[in-house]
């Protein structure tokens, strides 16, 4: 096989080629780290800060563009080299990007002068994109870690607010707490198999018949509640609502969308190389954190007025819509996954694009009544607004793609082997539960009249412009074509998983067929 | 062996637990997330004892980013001290939780 497109992981340099874009990523992060604490702080500083780092996730881009191209695979090793981690990567780097330009405009309006938080920003996405290729649980904690800590300070960095300063050490607190249960669980799963690496672990729980080994369970137990914390599934949610309100706009979005994507991506990984041959023990356990964390999410998110809280909680119940597809354990289920993410994750970019667009300095508007009456005024922001809060209710047509995510979702959960219809129908409730502050949030928006005291918000700056723009443009037109993300999200099961797990390492995987047409 | 150090790091996991659920100060929090953190360091060591090294170069991963996290966890917490004049937990509510 061409030495370029079948890399074998046992030699360092094959190995960093396979971590190519990563170390691009955070490479270039570094650099840009130097050169935005070299310079005085300054607006037109952070600005061309800000542009190189978007530059630099085009480039990452590129380089993912490439490997997906020439249909790179690996032997069996601490990272994949799959299409799941190339399609995640994108979600993730689709959301940085969201995240950079509007903090670029965020800054500026709240009189932040940090040019280094936008290469922070690249440096917790470079712990993401770890945590997508992660095949090795040292690697998932590295990346979480990486993720998380450059995440905590992200948080609270308005210095000059108190409540940014609160965000971050709640953040802080209950991350590490998180993070300490995660460990142990991992501290368990390789005292119970001796192994670190995923698929050797599913492998030798396979053969050596561990299905009930009460190391194992435990230790699968604590890494869930570990993960739930880290994606804010209920009942371990009760941090998000607060640290969401009171970070920064744009990096509220960043948790939302890349953070939450990012920890699935290891968690359904994980789950699904490792976990699968103990399916039977907790398969009940992930059912019940989905169906417990939609409930709770929609339910309570009716009693919100404040965006922010609103699409915090938003943010939960969609965690449960993610887990559905995580319980399926098929990979129609880690297909869905990946729709799922993208979709969400452009449509929250966007809802969070527009709460920065009418945020005015000091984040005091951000009551739902505070956009009675925008269509006479703003009357694009508010269809697009509108457009996002379809999207996420999952609404046809209007909202884009957002009906075929949780389509798809629910069509995995209905196909699987043992089909879930259960968890199916609480997906369809509880979403139309959420159609009540969804359409409140229209409603409010198109039909309430203007306050007359009410300021006309300030047209929004050029950057959160775009991604309101392209985020709204890009659900309705995959709303239309979904057939082309499904197309890219074909056949990106993460390997070994659900199949017989490789029982020798030196046997090279099958490389991926080509995507059709 | 094993199992005194497995019993051993299970207590003192635990320990770790209740102090971060029922102390009220930053600083004390932190703490116990430490203590949590060197109970799965311990069962690291002594699984490594059975299974090879592997154990052992996660317990140096563990230090490294447990000293990075301490770092940036400390400022964010002075941070917080520099608004209210207080790490203690019961005082800093702005954020209805």
């Amino acid at each position: 096989m061409n030495f370029m497109t079948h890399l074998d992981l046992s030699f360092p340099a094959q190995l960093s080629l396979a971590l190519l874009p990563d170390l691009l990523l955070m490479g270039g992060a570094m650099i840009l780290l130097l050169w935005a604490a070299w310079r005085p702080e300054s607006a037109r500083h952070q600005r061309s800060v800000g542009a190189a780092c978007l530059g630099l996730i085009v480039l990452t881009t590129i380089a993912i563009g490439w490997f997906m191209y020439r249909h790179v695979t690996a032997t069996p090793g601490p990272i994949a080299v799959d299409r799941f981690r190339w399609i995640a990567d994108l979600v993730l780097l689709l959301g940085t990007a969201g995240t950079i330009a509007l903090s670029m405009d965020y800054n500026e309006r709240e009189g932040i002068f940090a040019p280094e938080s936008h290469v922070l920003i690249l440096l917790a996405t470079s712990g993401m994109m770890l945590l997508a290729a992660a095949r090795d649980l040292m690697i998932v904690f590295l990346g979480i870690e990486t993720m998380s800590v450059a995440t905590y300070v992200l948080a609270g960095m308005n210095r000059r607010s108190p409540r940014s300063a609160e965000a971050a050490m709640k953040y802080f607190l209950l991350g590490a707490f998180s993070t300490a249960f995660l460990l142990y669980g991992m501290a368990l799963v390789y005292g119970a198999t001796g192994a670190t690496n995923l698929s050797v672990i599913g492998d030798r729980v396979m053969r050596f018949g561990l299905t009930t080994s009460p190391l194992l369970l435990t230790g699968i137990a604590l890494m869930l509640v570990g993960f739930g914390f880290k994606v804010a599934a209920a009942p371990f949610h009760m941090w998000a609502p607060d640290v969401y309100e009171g970070a920064p706009t744009p990096i509220t979005g960043y948790m939302a969308a890349a953070v939450k994507a990012a920890a699935f991506a290891a968690f359904l990984r994980i789950w699904y190389e490792a976990f699968t041959p103990v399916y039977a023990s907790w398969h009940n356990a992930v059912w019940w954190l989905a169906a417990v964390t939609m409930a709770v999410g929609n339910i309570i998110a009716l009693r919100q007025r404040d965006l922010k809280r609103l699409l915090a909680y938003s943010s939960i119940a969609h965690a449960g819509y993610l887990l559905v597809a995580l319980t399926v354990n098929s990979p129609a289920g880690s297909e869905a996954f990946l729709f799922y993410a993208f979709v969400y994750t452009i449509a929250t970019m966007g809802s969070f694009a527009v709460v920065v667009a009418l945020g005015d300095p000091g984040e005091r508007s951000l009551n739902v009544d505070d956009y009675a009456g925008l269509w006479t005024v703003r009357p694009w922001l508010a269809v697009a607004m509108a457009v996002f809060m379809l999207a996420l209710l999952g609404f046809p047509v209007f909202g884009g793609a957002g009906f075929f995510a949780k389509w798809y979702v629910i069509r995995a959960a209905l196909q699987a082997p043992s089909p879930h219809w259960k968890l199916a129908v609480i997906l369809v409730l509880t979403s139309v539960i959420s159609a009540g502050y969804y359409l409140y949030v229209v409603m409010v928006m198109f039909m309430r009249p203007r306050v007359a005291s009410a300021a006309i918000p300030a047209r929004s700056r050029g950057l959160t412009g775009f991604v309101i723009a392209a985020s709204a443009v890009l659900l309705i037109v995959l709303g239309f074509f979904p057939e082309r993300l499904v197309r890219l999200t074909e056949g990106s099961a993460p390997y070994g998983a659900l199949t017989v797990p490789a029982t020798s390492s030196a046997v090279p995987l099958p490389s991926l067929p080509p995507a059709r047409r | 062996m094993l199992a005194e150090a497995i019993f051993f790091s299970a207590v003192l996991f635990t320990i770790g637990v209740i102090g971060v659920l029922t102390r009220r100060n930053a600083i004390i929090i932190f703490m116990c997330v430490e203590l949590m953190l060197n109970a799965v360091n311990l069962s690291f060591v002594a699984f490594a004892r059975a299974y090879g090294v592997a154990g052992q170069v996660f317990v140096f991963f563990v230090m490294t980013v447990a000293a990075a996290e301490a770092a940036v966890g400390l400022a964010i917490i002075i941070a917080m001290f520099r608004h209210k004049q207080t790490v203690n937990l019961q005082n800093i509510n702005i954020l209805k939780g």
